[in-house]
């Protein structure tokens, strides 16, 4: 063995040349075990971070990311097909279960643009009832977010003071409509039926409950040194690419969009009548995304306690046939639901039942900006963009 | 908390000279890409574009007229469904049921329909857009380069009616699993749970308690 342009070799004897061969493969092969390959990682479809079965499959070189993917449709229901045999007032069973923790907020879309077609209105107690319904369940929804942001990033307090105090607003829609969960509490024409006696005084009760909650949130997590470092500067959504993917609601507030639906577009609900605030955010990231949501959460308090001191009095249900038909037609309406724009395009052929809906909900459009946003973050960040983004896999699936 | 933006006063809400304004501006701009367009006021606009000029209007839309904001994609399939509302017996021989394809708004030639709808993020106004589908080809162009999100939605209409979508970069199953054959958005498509077992649904109508049974007031 000779080592020919080695120039310690002429100095060195055997023993101390063998050593050195040694010495040399050995780094050599440390520098083959550093230099990162691509490795595949697999996250869920069973994962507490993806709040249901969502799969999200990233390759990386290191620590980061280079390609990902969410893999949906391990909940895929189909209610773009089982609409087409049910009738008109049997869809609201379905469109329930799209975004479970904002049930009620489902609904209304739907109802509103069959009501569209059919040229029927509901009275304006019914829409005041239905606009307090609607933000209890924007309340409901988000404060569990807000509880659920800290188990992302290791804080596991905020949880149950979101579960203790999300319990409220649900026991109020459980009285006025009979459904924690699934309310199905919508009629075209109005609603099923008007508020139980005292609602009102509990219910301002509890908005004060949640006012206080929130304020809870912002001191235990917003101010917080880690929190802060984990989310602020973190996947950065700028605004054209937000719009460009369709994001909604407080993602694409969060980027400096001010676009809020229950402002912008007119609707038969009583939004109008309430004098409440748009947050936006001009950074576009995680930290941005959550700020905003929890002022809207503090804001859609403020709607339900002044709509509760308006509320018009009079019937809750217009007079519609018993037997529903729809006219032939077709209608687009969407509202400001907890998770973002949710729409729906009815399609009637005069029939008791739609004759196609195209449900367009928030977090599918959401989540499609993912591949986008986690090309180049740190692993651990994959975690908290998610839980900032905000989608509930019901609702990504239909 | 100085770098926090807060919206001013709410906006005056769309009134329909305003949807008749832009309407008019964007058949001024599209030329004779749009086939036929309709203005509901108070609600909505209507446009079919034709099938070649599909992606030009796309960018002319986004890059000229600022409707930069992409909702959704998807389509409908024209055809009556030739089961029905799946509340037929079993056991009976399957009913006769007229097929023949009629269009929604705006018309159409074919029996598949890509709509699309965009909508301005500054003015607040949306647009439907729709386009045939060829009934031989299946295929129109893709326009998830011109708007990305419409990537997923191309896909899911891929899988769920059997349109293609050329140039798209990658037409993957979403939802079914990959070896899943037909289309279940398709109206020739049985839902098959309604095939096997009536559905109970068809006794739906119960009294009311105290109600009057047979009233349809």
């Amino acid at each position: 063995m000779t080592i020919v342009n080695d120039p310690l070799n002429a100095k060195l004897g055997d023993r101390e040349r063998l050593s050195y061969i040694a010495s040399q493969a050995a780094d050599a092969r440390l520098n083959v075990e550093l230099e990162t390959e691509g490795m595949t990682l697999n996250i869920g479809p069973q994962h507490p971070a993806t709040h249901g079965t969502l799969r999200i499959i990233a390759r990386l070189d290191g620590e980061q990311v280079v390609w990902a993917e969410p893999s949906c449709g391990y909940m895929h229901r189909g209610y773009e097909k089982l609409t087409e045999v049910r009738t008109f007032p049997q869809v609201t069973t379905l469109i329930n279960r799209i975004d479970w923790l904002g049930s009620f907020a489902n609904e209304v879309p739907f109802i509103l643009a069959a009501e569209k077609l059919m040229g029927v209105e509901a009275p304006p107690r019914a829409q005041w009832i239905r606009t307090i319904l609607f933000e209890l369940s924007r309340i409901a929804n988000v404060s569990l977010f807000l509880g659920d942001l800290g188990v992302q990033m290791g804080a596991v307090t905020p949880v149950f003071f979101a579960f203790r105090d999300r319990e409220y607003v649900l026991d109020l829609i459980e009285s006025a409509t009979g459904g924690r969960f699934h309310p199905n509490f919508d009629r075209i024409g109005g609603l099923k039926d008007d508020l139980p006696a005292g609602w009102i005084q509990e219910t301002k009760q509890v908005m004060r409950k949640m006012r206080s909650f929130c304020d809870e949130i912002e001191s235990l997590l917003f101010g917080n040194e880690i929190f802060q470092s984990r989310t602020r500067g973190i996947g950065v959504i700028p605004r054209d690419i937000a719009l460009q993917y369709g994001l909604s609601g407080a993602n694409l507030r969060a980027s400096g969009v001010d676009w809020d639906l229950r402002r912008d577009q007119d609707s038969p609900l009583a939004w109008k009548n309430a004098d409440w605030k748009v947050f936006t955010h001009p950074d576009g990231d995680s930290f941005a995304r959550c700020w905003v949501r929890l002022q809207e959460t503090r804001e859609a308090t403020k709607i339900v306690d002044q709509l509760l001191d308006g509320i018009p009095s009079g019937p809750v249900m217009a007079k519609v046939p018993k037997i529903i038909k729809v006219p032939e037609g077709e209608a687009w309406v969407s509202t400001e639901n907890p998770l973002g724009e949710m729409g729906y395009y009815v399609v009637s052929r005069g029939d008791v039942g739609p004759f196609r809906v195209k449900i367009r909900s928030a977090s599918f459009n959401n989540i499609s900006v993912v591949p986008w946003v986690l090309r180049g973050v740190y692993v651990p960040d994959i975690i908290t963009i998610l839980a900032s983004l905000y989608f509930i896999l019901g609702d990504i699936d239909r | 908390m100085s770098q926090l933006s807060q919206a001013e006063a709410p906006t005056p809400t769309v009134s329909d000279t305003l949807r008749e304004t832009i309407a008019t501006e964007v058949c001024g701009a599209l030329g004779d890409a749009v086939v036929e367009s309709m203005v509901k006021p108070g609600d909505d606009i209507w446009m079919r574009l034709r099938t070649d000029a599909w992606r030009s209007s796309m960018i002319t839309l986004r890059e000229s007229l600022g409707f930069d904001y992409f909702c959704f994609l998807s389509a409908i399939d024209w055809l009556p469904s030739p089961f029905g509302r799946g509340e037929d017996d079993p056991t009976e021989p399957a009913p006769e049921r007229d097929t023949t394809v009629r269009p929604g708004y705006c018309g159409g030639a074919t029996r598949m329909q890509v709509f699309v709808r965009l909508v301005s993020s500054t003015k607040h106004v949306g647009v439907t857009l729709k386009v045939d589908v060829p009934d031989d080809a299946m295929t129109i162009d893709s326009i998830s380069n011109v708007y990305a999100g419409a990537n997923w939605h191309e896909r899911e209409t891929h899988e769920m009616f059997g349109i293609s979508f050329a140039g798209h970069p990658d037409l993957r199953n979403m939802y079914l699993p990959t070896d899943f054959e037909g289309h279940p958005l398709r109206k020739d498509f049985p839902l098959l749970a309604r095939m096997v077992k009536p559905w109970p649904g068809i006794v739906d109508v119960e009294p009311m308690p105290g109600g009057d049974a047979g009233d349809e007031s």
